[in-house]
């Protein structure tokens, strides 16, 4: 029964967050930037603003400018969380990449400063007048989603052991239209609950600043009116008009 | 006026404890029937305002991608939330970006997202009310888009982008700002921002022929509607009578004269400001640009330089090519900007900055200074937030910092920095810019220029700075009014070319 509870929960979830996403990134894409707007100093060339992308989402540069507590937490956090999500996939690989074998013991610290950097941005959401100000209910329910999410996975490996090998089997079986055993432990269901949860709540909330800073206008265009017309469709209709 | 006074400094940089409520109010004066109406706007509120408003919001989300991602991406992390002069002067948390943005996402939120539909309390959603838009009129009019919270945002947002929304949609149902629609009436009737008509033009630039012949014995030139010239000048009409942009103007001229180029201005087009920008309507900020589409065709002119002033010259370098085809880069097809792009000299940037000009003109030996004449003055230099954070000079990223600084180190000995948090990309918005210079705005203005005004203090006292240097009518305009108001001299700010006519030596023992 929980098997195919779970199955269920998650093909739909699943189903849900990829075409979320991909519709949201649809409408980004095709919504015209009429105007350069790159916040400068900008790069001036392509180059240039590749690189600027790549520090502003490996490093969060520009949070590190605007404060280092929130920028040591985010990024405490969001680093934690990209090394558990690939250390996560032990779980849906037969057999276990080399890489994702290798990062094993170093994807369990990345969980725990996962924690942590979460507990520090919500620290600064209750605490921090002007940031308690302008939160919403959401957004510190968001918070702790993810905390319940890490703190139930760090306790499967710390304290109450699941049956990872079921578990394993039940993921892999799913990517194969298999349904197999689900252990039903406390633990674990609450952790992949939770999950399908973020799955589904993902590309109707602020989550969306994931895909949402490669399409942003002040960070992604290139430094370089001057020296190349820059026209969107509905502005060159202007033109045609007149 | 009276009772508005300058708030007591901060020991810098100590966050400010919020005050809600601090800034509530009517907001500016709303502008009257005539004078929206002048320029397509419905005269008054709208019945239906609600209706027109969420579809204007949708209509713009599908325009701008900026402000679609935007209303999406925020997580209210709160970089932002210290970095505006007008929650630091005001304390008003409506004033931090993320608040001032947060007044239209929520509505986003109701009308365009499906939490905000289901669950409106939860996401912070609520409906577009007849409060909900009284308060987007006061707070978007306590915002001049000076791009400072884009700097700190980790997915770049810019509350200009959303000011700049909420001014169009305002507008758009008949609610719009008296101060920014009267000045694109007069641009639209006149041809410049102050309304000064050719022929008083005429007569301010041969007073001005004849007070700079008294003081240097030079005939220095200041042609209009010359046919043929070389240069096209689109400066601010400030420009042309106040004090101390005048002075500036001079410089130009003397520039100009130094150098041998051969340039004019033109009646008909004789405003670099457009306020276009800052109420977000493409169509004005596109039919204030095309005047000097207009006039550079009409004077046959090789190339177009822009004078002092911050807004005009990130519409000008940002924007002009898009909107009227002053740049270069055209698609061989495209005749609208052809047109154009083919009467330029595209051995020189198109358009160019005065500094850009005059800096080149240095480097290449053609300027020659007597610094001393500058030695009264120990100057720093403002940077004005257009500029700095919307536009470039020269042939690098940041060349908009170091060129007028450069300058200034050409025509003086004395010049020193302010701290570097209040620098360069870090700049403090004047207090007056983005359509905010007028007087029934005085109290949001003043406070405003707090955080500028607490480092102007600090480098008077340590290091005798009597003069700031800028290069924007709309900061150096503001700061004549406030600098009294905290306890300067109104004669302390000045342009950066002011200090170039200061110094230049004309004539033939150059």
């Amino acid at each position: 029964m929980a098997s195919i509870v779970f199955a269920i929960l998650f093909y739909l979830a699943t189903l849900l967050f990829v075409v979320g996403v991909l519709y949201r990134i649809n409408i980004y894409a095709r919504t015209p930037a009429p105007l350069k707007i790159p916040t400068t100093p900008a790069p001036t060339t392509k180059g240039g603003v590749v690189l600027r992308m790549t520090r502003e989402v490996l490093f969060f540069e520009s949070l590190f400018k605007a404060n280092l507590w929130t920028w040591a937490a985010g990024w405490l956090f969001h680093a934690g969380l990209a090394l558990v999500t690939l250390r996560h996939l032990r779980y849906f690989t037969e057999p276990v990449w080399g890489w994702v074998a290798f990062i094993q013991p170093f994807g369990i610290y990345a969980g725990i400063a996962m924690l942590l950097g979460l507990c520090g941005l919500w620290a600064r959401r209750l605490f921090v007048e002007r940031i308690r100000y302008i939160s919403t209910p959401s957004d510190h329910l968001m918070l702790v989603l993810l905390i319940g999410i890490a703190a139930t996975g760090l306790l499967m490996k710390f304290v109450a052991h699941t049956d990872v090998i079921a578990v394993k089997g039940f993921f892999i079986g799913l990517m194969h239209f298999d349904i197999l055993h689900f252990p039903t432990d406390l633990l674990l269901v609450v952790h992949l609950s939770l999950v399908v949860l973020l799955l589904v709540v993902f590309p109707f909330s602020k989550l969306l600043h994931a895909p949402g800073v490669f399409f942003s206008p002040t960070r992604n265009q290139t430094d370089n009116p001057r020296e190349k017309r820059h026209l969107s469709a509905w502005a060159a209709k202007l033109e045609a008009e007149k | 006026m009276a009772d508005i006074t300058a708030p007591a400094y901060r020991i810098i940089p100590i966050v400010p404890k919020l005050k809600p409520g601090a800034m509530e109010g009517k907001g500016p004066f709303v502008a009257s029937d005539k004078i929206n109406e002048a320029i397509g706007f419905p005269g008054q509120l709208v019945e239906d305002w609600h209706d027109k408003a969420i579809a204007k919001m949708g209509d713009l989300l599908s325009k701008y991608r900026s402000l679609k991602v935007y209303m999406d991406a925020c997580v209210h992390c709160g970089a932002c939330s210290d970095k505006c002069h007008y929650f630091i002067g005001t304390q008003d948390p409506k004033n931090m970006p993320v608040a001032r943005q947060d007044l239209m996402r929520s509505v986003y939120r109701r009308y365009f997202t499906l939490p905000g539909k289901f669950f409106p309390k939860l996401v912070g959603a609520r409906d577009l009310t007849r409060e909900v838009l009284d308060e987007w009129y006061n707070y978007f009019n306590q915002c001049s888009e000076c791009r400072r919270c884009s700097v700190f945002c980790p997915y770049g947002i810019d509350t200009a982008e959303v000011t700049m929304a909420a001014r169009e949609i305002l507008d758009s149902v008949g609610y719009g700002q008296k101060y920014s629609n009267e000045i694109i009436g007069k641009v639209h009737k006149i041809g410049n921002n102050l309304g000064l008509p050719g022929p008083a033009l005429r007569d301010t630039l041969e007073g001005l022929e004849e007070d700079v012949k008294d003081a240097t014995g030079i005939d220095v030139k200041f042609p209009m509607d010359v046919k043929g010239a070389e240069v096209l000048l689109i400066t601010p009409s400030a420009d042309f009578f106040a004090e101390p942009h005048i002075d500036s103007l001079i410089g130009y001229a003397k520039v100009f004269h130094a150098t041998g180029t051969s340039w004019t201005l033109s009646s008909m087009s004789s405003e670099a400001g457009n306020f276009g920008m800052f109420i977000g309507n493409y169509e004005q900020l596109r039919t204030i640009a095309m005047r000097i589409r207009q006039a550079a065709l009409e004077l046959g002119v090789k190339r177009i330089v822009v004078g002092e002033c911050g807004h005009a010259w990130r519409v000008a370098y940002s924007f002009w090519n898009t909107l009227n085809g002053v740049g270069d880069g055209a698609d061989a097809d495209d005749k609208f900007a052809q047109m154009l792009q083919k009467q330029l000299d595209h051995r020189y940037k198109q358009p160019m900055h005065i500094c850009e000009f005059t800096w080149d003109a240095i480097q290449a030996g053609e300027l020659s200074f007597d610094r001393s004449l500058n030695d009264k003055h120990v100057i720093t230099f403002h940077d004005s937030c257009n500029v700095a954070r919307g536009s470039r000079m020269g042939d690098f990223a940041g060349g908009q910092f170091e060129i007028p600084r450069n300058i200034i180190k050409a025509c003086a000995n004395n010049f020193v920095e302010m701290d570097p948090r209040t620098t360069r990309e870090q700049t403090f918005c004047c207090g007056g810019g983005g359509g905010l210079l007028t007087d029934d705005l005085l109290d949001v203005r003043v406070k405003g220029a707090l955080p500028r005004m607490e480092v102007l203090q600090q480098v008077k006292d340590e290091q005798g700075v009597n003069f700031m240097a800028t290069i924007c009518a709309i900061c150096k305009a503001q700061f004549t009014k406030v600098l009294p108001i905290y306890g300067f001299d109104r004669k302390m700010v000045g342009g950066v070319h002011q200090l170039v006519s200061n110094a230049i030596i004309l004539g033939e023992d150059k």
